[in-house]
């Protein structure tokens, strides 16, 4: 045993654990991100895919989609951010489920790091990840007409906002990732909870068109509320109340969602 | 000395009813390897489980160098490394970034950490495809990964869960020579088997596990006392022939011949001595063998010895997917139970 690897190995260094949850987390988050640009699925996903949903309603659909007011590349930037995010929360889900499948999690757990780092890496890495592709669809959507009808910080904020979202559904999906059996079931138990929220929500089509009884769901729904607040910040609109709602969802999610994914983390033996 | 290692009445029942262990006891003195020998199903992986703490016991105690594995779980984290039966390693990432991963995680320094890595690659033969990713990697070059993972804070004690399963001879031996080299340096191993040869050539002292318990334990060269160095297996025309054998040969042997159809096997001492010996005696028989060989004697042999039964793989009754229990012969059971490492028991530990 060599002194000088053992000198290096600080288990009583100051900071103590509090540091160790940070730095564990940061390996963990850097860990995670490798994936994410190695893995040719995960890059589509994050990148190519918000690219052709904004072609997509930009030129095919939003034709045929009727406004009231204001154009429809205005309409549909602020939603694409939102469904964007909302997918990629899906990798979460799919990445916690093959860990566990693989074994990774079991030599994870015996390892003196703390136990926090496999779950906040998985969501620090979809937040960075995600930080990316806002930027990208800033500029996509700058590209087919979209203007920011209001201030840069109203917009940042509007962005920082549905990032936080975003942050809040990774921890929903982490309990979705530690529920299944593995990563295939995983990703086949999201979509029915994806589809529903992202495309009966205001993020394409405006909820007064569609038919009653999904009316009450689709104005309501979280999606929609974030859709309407990134809206308001960004185009200008009643934003006070939609920012409170917006807010409220993305923190009353957190606070569900964080020690649902912890205790599912914590009793999942296998 | 206080053992660097002691399990003590070690007992779970896992959901569903299976009761992997049943009190499991053994102390393993420091410096030294300690061998659970056992069938697919005997639990082996479970003890490894609870010792690493990574599942809670029902019942019973788990301390590593004098620390409690519950109560401490934390704090024994830091004291040993784990080479599990299935090399659990990043494929997405390359050789190099999991020994870092792992020794950030183990808290080391970011320079510390990248020499380490450096060392274990060159250490394990694996310099020139450190920075491929793990994808390109054989069975043999993930298994030496992982082992290398387990070693990045020098642990004083390491677990290995079946280390050779599946692995081809000379990765096999050169596993080997990396583990003496361990114990010369002082590192106390608990090393899981199903292979009598292995914990033979490693172990000072070895385990017996069978349905959760450990049915003996001793040195290696006790358990191989109890039943033979050698054993001799002898084929006859048909069944009756080989009764008649078995008459004349059980002088020879330690205990009783095992009959099986018109197969027998017999434990015996001095191999070629022996073999002379049943050769005259069943020529003063008036018996021709079809066969006739001396073999080293296995784990099976050993349960035989212990048990007076085949080790069978005791997970099919416990309803995992593939594994039939199946009703061949106890030869064709055996063989099942050697090779069916990644079917068998795999379910229940893979995730
Ligand atoms: N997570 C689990 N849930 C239910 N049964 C399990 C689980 N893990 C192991 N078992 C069962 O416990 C027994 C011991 O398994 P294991 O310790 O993996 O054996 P070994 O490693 O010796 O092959 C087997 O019957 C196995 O099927
Ligand atoms: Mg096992």
């Amino acid at each position: 045993m060599t002194a000088g690897v053992l000198a290096g190995r600080r288990p009583g260094a100051p900071g103590g654990r509090l540091r160790w949850v940070v730095q564990d987390a940061l390996t963990m988050t850097g860990r995670n991100l490798i994936h994410y640009v190695r893995i040719p699925g995960s890059l589509f996903f994050s990148g190519i895919q918000p690219i052709m949903f904004v072609l997509l309603f930009r030129y095919v659909f939003g034709g045929a989609i009727k406004l009231h007011g204001g154009s429809y590349a205005n309409y549909l930037i602020p939603g694409i951010f939102v469904q964007t995010v909302t997918f990629g929360a899906v990798a979460t889900s799919i990445g916690l489920a093959e860990d566990l499948q693989k074994g990774l999690v079991e030599r994870f757990r015996a390892l003196p790091m703390a136990r926090s780092a496999l779950l906040a890496g998985r969501t620090l890495a979809d937040l960075v990840r995600n930080v990316f592709v806002v930027v990208l669809i800033t500029g996509v959507g700058y590209a087919v007409g979209f203007r920011v009808q209001t201030n840069a910080g109203a917009f940042i904020a509007g962005l920082l906002l549905i990032l936080l979202f975003a942050f809040a559904l990774s921890w929903g999906f982490a309990v979705i990732g530690l529920s299944a059996p593995d990563s295939e079931t995983a990703q086949v138990m999201s979509f029915p909870i994806l589809f529903p929220l992202t495309f009966a929500s205001s993020a394409f089509v405006p909820v007064q068109d569609m038919p009653g009884w999904l009316q009450g769901f689709a104005a309501h729904q979280p999606i929609s509320v974030e859709v309407g607040m990134a809206r308001s910040l960004m185009l200008g609109g009643p934003t006070a109340s939609d920012l409170w709602q917006a807010l409220a969802w993305s923190f009353g999610l957190l606070l569900v969602l964080v020690p649902l994914a912890v205790s599912r983390f914590r009793h999942r033996t296998t | 000395m206080p053992p660097a290692i002691e399990a003590d009445e070690l007992a779970i029942t896992f959901k569903g009813g299976v009761r992997a262990l049943d009190g499991v006891s053994f102390a393993v003195e420091p410096g030294s390897v300690f061998g659970l020998l056992g069938p697919n199903g005997a639990g082996k992986t479970t003890v490894v489980r609870i010792l690493t703490t990574v599942l809670l016991p029902d019942t019973g105690r788990g301390r590593v160098l004098g620390h409690d594995v519950v109560a401490e779980a934390g704090l024994v984290r830091t004291l040993f490394g784990l080479a599990g039966q299935y090399a659990a390693v990043d494929e997405t990432l390359t050789g190099r970034e999991n020994l870092r991963m792992v020794a950030r995680l183990n808290h080391l320094r970011r320079a510390d950490a990248a020499r380490r890595a450096d060392d274990l690659l060159e250490r394990f033969g694996l310099g020139q495809a450190g920075d491929r990713t793990l994808k390109t990697y054989s069975g043999g070059m993930r298994r030496r990964l992982d082992l290398a993972a387990a070693l990045v804070a020098e642990p004083g004690v390491l677990f290995l869960d079946e280390p050779t399963t599946g692995l081809d001879p000379q990765s096999r031996i050169d596993l080997w020579g990396v583990i003496d080299e361990l114990v010369t340096e002082g590192t106390t191993v608990l090393l899981t088997t199903q292979y009598l040869e292995e914990a033979d050539r490693l172990a000072r002292k070895v385990a017996v596990v069978d349905h959760g318990r450990v049915i003996s334990q001793g040195t290696p060269t006790e358990l191989k006392a109890a039943l033979g160095a050698t054993v001799l297996e002898v084929g006859l025309a048909d069944e009756a022939a080989a009764r008649r054998a078995a008459e004349a040969l059980a002088p020879l042997g330690r205990g009783m011949p095992h009959l099986d159809g018109k197969q027998l096997e017999l434990p015996v001492d001095e191999g070629p001595r022996a073999a002379v010996a049943a050769l005259r005696a069943l020529d003063q028989a008036g018996l021709e063998p079809a066969r006739f060989a001396l073999r080293e004697p296995s784990l099976d042999d050993v349960f035989l010895a212990l048990t007076g039964r085949a080790a069978e793989d005791r997970a099919g009754a416990d309803g995992f997917p593939g594994n039939g229990t199946g009703d061949g012969t106890q030869t064709a059971r055996r063989r099942r139970g050697r090779t069916r490492d990644r079917s068998g028991d795999g379910a229940a530990v893979r995730r």
